[in-house]
């Protein structure tokens, strides 16, 4: 196994230019799984660690090698809430919000809240930078718009954030747990709120019907929270697997988009 | 905490006991703790030897299917590959298993369940292994899986039926509950993986140092399967990472030796976590059908069941879980009518054998939540209906007739727990500590807070007319004394506890253990069945009051201390001197009083010891997403009496972890014998947010044959806690909920 170890940017994207099949290391905390779990047997890691603009966080765009641990502490409600869910602290330590969207996964708990704020993923490769929505960057399971050449640099926030955020996951035990359903909710004054929902479809997910009804509700009864709540659990497309089934995932995506509503009102 | 100090009569420790620091009673810390936490300390995967290679298995990716072809020149040819075995190259009999030598080596021609080893590989590094034993091409013909436990208990694939009829089969009672009961499959999951180092010795023969928890029992089948004499191969104890039941039955110590034999060198072998999963026995999954009838005031009057536990597709030890877990189907109850049915099925599902409780844990389940539903039929408190008909010392056992002789405390127990003060209702607010943890997922207001008892009987050391035994040595040196046993250490403190006993039994503070392989010393039997400290602690205790006394002999003393030896208040002859004018040692065996196989009836002497146990959860529930925390664990235990505070604590606390586990989290998920969630991103245990604060109470009425009165205190916290944090939620949810682990789904009832 080869292994590069670049010290800046231009380098890292020699590298990855030279060889596409490169395995790119972040926090490694995908990556070793795959290797332990025998479905990846890398010939050549470019590890990322020592890219500062990797891990560099200005204001709304953060780099993609910025850490759960930051993350944690940070300026945004529910981007801190749901790294806190993330593993153990030894995981928290390493892994890294670039590593979250370069696996994917359904249940990759920093993508609801980049879908719930409509982040953007910016690209880099020797040709060039490029941004994506989040929605064009995640396009199936574990399957993202990143061509081999390319090294995911940041995620841009917009400028206006919403003032009130929340997330929620749940999973059978209380910490260092997988997602079963995980949700973000955003809300800004004039009742525009945003859902957005992992493990219940092969990407992250909006919610854009119940979004559309409850955003125009001002001051939302009970009866209107219990009808978003409804709108949340049949826009989904949840699958039954060895963590829960899909009807417990179509009523537990509804309890959550209405506790997170609450959360936020 | 709470450790009552009775003041006991009977075993008055001798002045020697009194003396020393170090010896019984006292929180004496384990020699290998601050090691282990440091990480200096070496697991078996730790061990290293110049020149080895390490081995890598090729297993079965169906439940049941013929080999129809192995090729396995892609491995052979690959660069580094030392050596390939399959089934045909095992000398002996090729065969191995705990009760009956049922599994082969390495497949015969069928896998019988999924992952099972079909082939071992042996190369220069783990990678290259790795990657040889993938390019094995192995042809497979799938045939049917034989997956459901009643269709195998219907055409009759069993291992053991046990059939339990005692008194008058017509009795009847006022009130009949009748249920059906579930348990799921848990994992001991321990965190030292399985592994094994053999050495060959240049002349056929092997030393092996492997997970166990019984080196003679590895030994004589390690001989058997590969035709050996038995002085050809040396079972060593080595450092073990946490046991449950895992390592009782062997997995890779026979290739590891095979290997090392073939090639030569020292080959290692260590399983990563998937392997580890598939590469040992589980807890038997049970489906359960109770009947009890009762009269109006509570009195229970007949007691019948029916019980299926799954054995998998080998045997392991599911005669003896069978038989556990029928025996101990009624609980630590009086009835005079009872009839119960065990059966260990043989299927194509992942073999099962011991875990913590053995048995006891399954059916605890069942009697107990019988018990709380009538308890609510007769509108009695669920503690009040379990006193009243209390099982004692001098009872016969509900299920078997044995008189019990053991110590009983079972009402000493029930009323401690019932007056330990309950936790304040309002907990923190904070949201860590609220059912969902750091998923943010509820506030107090949707919670709900309910309160749950269990109450269990267990056996202690092994049953049925085995021959149980344990031998251990006691040699005096120059500046204190040894205790050599072979006796396993796999975490619990076996290895503190031998030395407490020895200390006060010699009046030496200088005490080692040394951990001797299995052509030093005699079998110490297995660290299982919660017997080490009874058994190998008796042995200990023997041997070194004959040590002492051949000490004082030798020169007319009369007391030893780490000086030497006194007469008169004057020291006469330093330790040093003692030990220059000639060895003392002496090896003792000890022998439990004899227990006998059942009659046809089930009925006989079946068990040497008996423990109790008694539990009470308080949990909080949302039952709108369904998900669970644990509050608070009370417990008062019948122990005996407590040799080392702080161990005895920790088995409690760390046992009922696992039984909360198993209440609502701990499961294998198998789907036509395939395990899917073979990872600890799956298989969930326990975290510390998720660990219920433990009160406990130590109940010390002595036992009738453990050192000191001490009983065995492994398994005891595993067997109730399940069924109290069960009945907590139930009490929370108003849910009957009539299956362990209880998952969200379940609550929601979605
Ligand atoms: C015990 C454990 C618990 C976990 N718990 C959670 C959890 O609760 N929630 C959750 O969402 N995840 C969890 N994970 C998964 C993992 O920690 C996260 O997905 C994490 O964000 C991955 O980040 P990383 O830096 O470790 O990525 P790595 O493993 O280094 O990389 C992951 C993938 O992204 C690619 N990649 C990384 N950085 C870049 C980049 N800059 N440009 C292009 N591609 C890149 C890699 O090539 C690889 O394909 C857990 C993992 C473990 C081992």
């Amino acid at each position: 196994m080869e292994m590069t170890t670049p010290k800046d940017l231009t380098e890292a994207l020699t590298a990855i230019d030279q060889d596409p099949d490169a395995v790119l290391l972040a926090g490694g905390t995908d990556v070793m799984i795959g290797v332990n779990f025998g479905e990846t047997w890398p010939s050549h890691v470019v590890g990322l660690r020592r890219l500062a603009e990797l891990t560099a966080w200005e204001g709304n765009r953060i780099g993609a090698g910025v850490t759960y641990r930051r993350l944690e502490k940070g300026p945004f409600a529910a981007l801190a809430e749901l790294s806190r869910t993330v593993g153990s602290p030894q995981i928290r330590n390493a892994g890294t919000i670039g590593g979250n969207l370069g696996t994917a996964s359904p249940a990759g708990d920093a993508l609801p809240f980049l879908a719930a704020v409509d982040a953007e993923v910016e690209l880099a490769s020797l040709n060039g930078r490029r941004t994506l929505p989040w929605h064009e960057f995640l396009v199936g399971v574990k399957r993202n718009a990143r061509e081999p050449n390319e090294l995911i640099v940041a995620t841009i926030l917009p400028e206006a954030m919403p003032p009130r955020q929340a997330f929620a996951k749940v999973g059978i035990r209380n910490a260092m747990v997988i997602s079963t359903v995980s949700a973000c909710l955003t809300r800004r004054e004039d009742g525009t709120t945003t859902i957005a929902l992992g493990s219940v479809a092969p990407t992250t997910i909006r919610a854009r019907k119940a979004e559309a009804m409850i955003s125009s509700e001002k001051s939302p009864t009970e009866a209107a929270i219990a009808e978003f709540g409804r709108l949340v659990s049949e826009e989904i497309k949840p699958i039954s697997d060895h963590r829960s089934t899909a009807a417990y995932r179509r009523h537990a995506a509804g309890v959550l988009a209405k506790r997170l509503l609450e959360r936020c009102l | 905490m709470t450790v009552p100090t009775t003041p006991d009569t009977q075993t008055a420790p001798a002045s020697a006991e009194q003396r020393v620091n170090a010896g019984i009673g006292r929180s004496v810390l384990r020699p290998d703790g601050i090691p282990k936490v440091k990480g200096n300390f070496a697991y078996v995967s730790d061990l290293q030897a110049e020149g080895m290679l390490h081995g890598a298995t090729a297993r079965s990716p169906f439940a049941h299917a013929r080999l129809v072809s192995i090729d396995l020149t892609p491995a052979l040819a690959m660069n580094g590959v030392k050596a390939v075995i399959v089934q045909d190259d095992v000398p002996g009999t090729a065969m191995y298993g705990l009760e009956h030598r049922d599994q082969p080596v390495l497949c015969d021609g069928t896998a019988r369940y999924w992952g099972e080893p079909v082939a071992v590989v042996a190369a220069e590094d783990p990678e290259t292994a790795k990657h040889a034993a993938a390019a094995i091409v192995m042809e497979w013909e799938e045939l049917d899986t034989l997956d459901d436990p009643e269709e195998a208990d219907a055409i009759d694939s069993v291992f053991r039926r046990v059939k339990v009829r005692r008194g008058d089969q017509d009795a009847h009672g006022e009130v009949v509950i009748e249920g059906y009961y579930e348990v799921g499959t848990q994992d001991q999951a321990p965190l030292g993986p399985e592994a094994g180092l053999a050495l060959p010795d240049g002349e056929g023969g092997v030393d092996l140092y492997g997970t166990s928890q019984w080196v003679h029992a590895d030994h004589e089948q390690i001989v058997a399967a590969l035709g050996l004499q038995p002085d050809q191969i040396r079972c060593h104890p080595a450092g073990i990472g946490g046991a449950f039941g895992a390592r009782e039955d062997m997995n890779l110590h026979i290739h590891c030796c095979l290997l090392a034999l073939v090639t030569g060198r020292p080959v290692k072998m260590v399983y990563d976590r998937a392997e580890s999963f598939a590469g040992h026995v589980h807890r038997h999954p049970a489906r359960m059908w109770y009947r009890h009838e009762a009269n109006r005031d509570g009195t229970l009057v007949r007691v019948q069941a029916k019980l299926l536990l799954d054995g998998g597709a080998y045997m392991s030890t599911t005669g003896a879980v069978i038989g556990n877990a029928t025996y101990f189907a009624v609980g630590p109850y009086k009835v005079d009518s009872v009839a119960i049915d065990g059966v260990g099925a043989k299927t194509n599902n992942p073999p099962c054998g011991a875990m913590r409780g053995f048995g006891a844990v399954q059916s605890c389940f069942g009697h107990e939540t019988q018990m709380d539903r009538l308890a609510a039929e007769l509108a009695m408190d669920p503690m009040v209906l379990r006193r009243l008909n209390a099982l004692q010392q001098g009872d016969p056992m509900s299920t078997t007739g044995q008189i019990i002789t053991d110590s009983l405390p079972t009402v000493d127990v029930m009323d401690a727990l019932v007056a330990m003060p309950l936790p304040d209702d309002t907990d923190s607010d904070n949201p860590l500590h609220l059912p969902g943890g750091t998923g943010l997922t509820t506030s107090r207001s949707h919670v709900r807070r309910g309160v749950g008892y269990g109450v269990s009987i267990k056996n202690i050391a092994f049953s049925e007319g085995f021959d149980d035994y344990a031998e251990a040595r006691v040699v005096l040196t120059s500046v204190g004394a040894e205790v050599h046993t072979a006796a396993i250490e796999v975490g619990q403190g076996l290895v503190t506890v031998c030395a407490q006993i020895a200390r006060s039994a010699l009046g030496l503070e200088h005490v080692a253990v040394v951990f001797d392989d299995t052509s030093s010393i005699g079998s110490a039997g297995s660290t299982s069945a919660s017997r080490q400290t009874q058994l190998t602690g008796n042995a200990v205790l023997e041997a070194a009051r004959r040590v002492r006394e051949m000490a004082l002999e030798r020169i007319g003393g009369d007391d030893l201390t780490d000086a030497g030896v006194w007469r008169n208040g004057e020291l006469i002859m330093s330790l040093d001197a003692l030990y220059d004018a000639g060895p003392i040692e002496f090896t003792a065996r000890y022998r439990h009083p004899a227990t006998f196989e059942a009659d046809e009836n089930g009925q006989g002497t079946l068990h040497a010891g008996f423990a109790i146990a008694a539990h009470r959860a308080v949990v909080e529930v949302d039952p709108e997403l369904g998900l669970i925390r644990v509050v608070r664990i009370d417990t008062a235990q019948d122990v005996g009496r407590v040799l080392n505070p702080q161990s005895v604590i920790g088995q409690i606390e760390g046992g009922i972890l696992q039984g909360v586990g198993l209440a609502y989290m701990e499961e294998l998920v198998i789907q036509k014998g395939k395990i899917l969630n073979a990872s600890f991103t799956d298989y969930l245990l326990p975290t510390f947010l998720d660990a219920p604060d433990v009160e406990a109470i130590l109940i010390e009425e002595p036992g009738e044959w453990g050192p000191f009165g001490a009983k065995g205190v492994g398994e005891p916290p595993t067997i109730s806690s399940t069924p109290a944090v069960a009945a907590a939620i139930r009490d929370a949810v108003g849910k009957p909920l009539n299956r362990v682990p209880i998952l969200p789904e379940h609550i929601v009832g979605v």
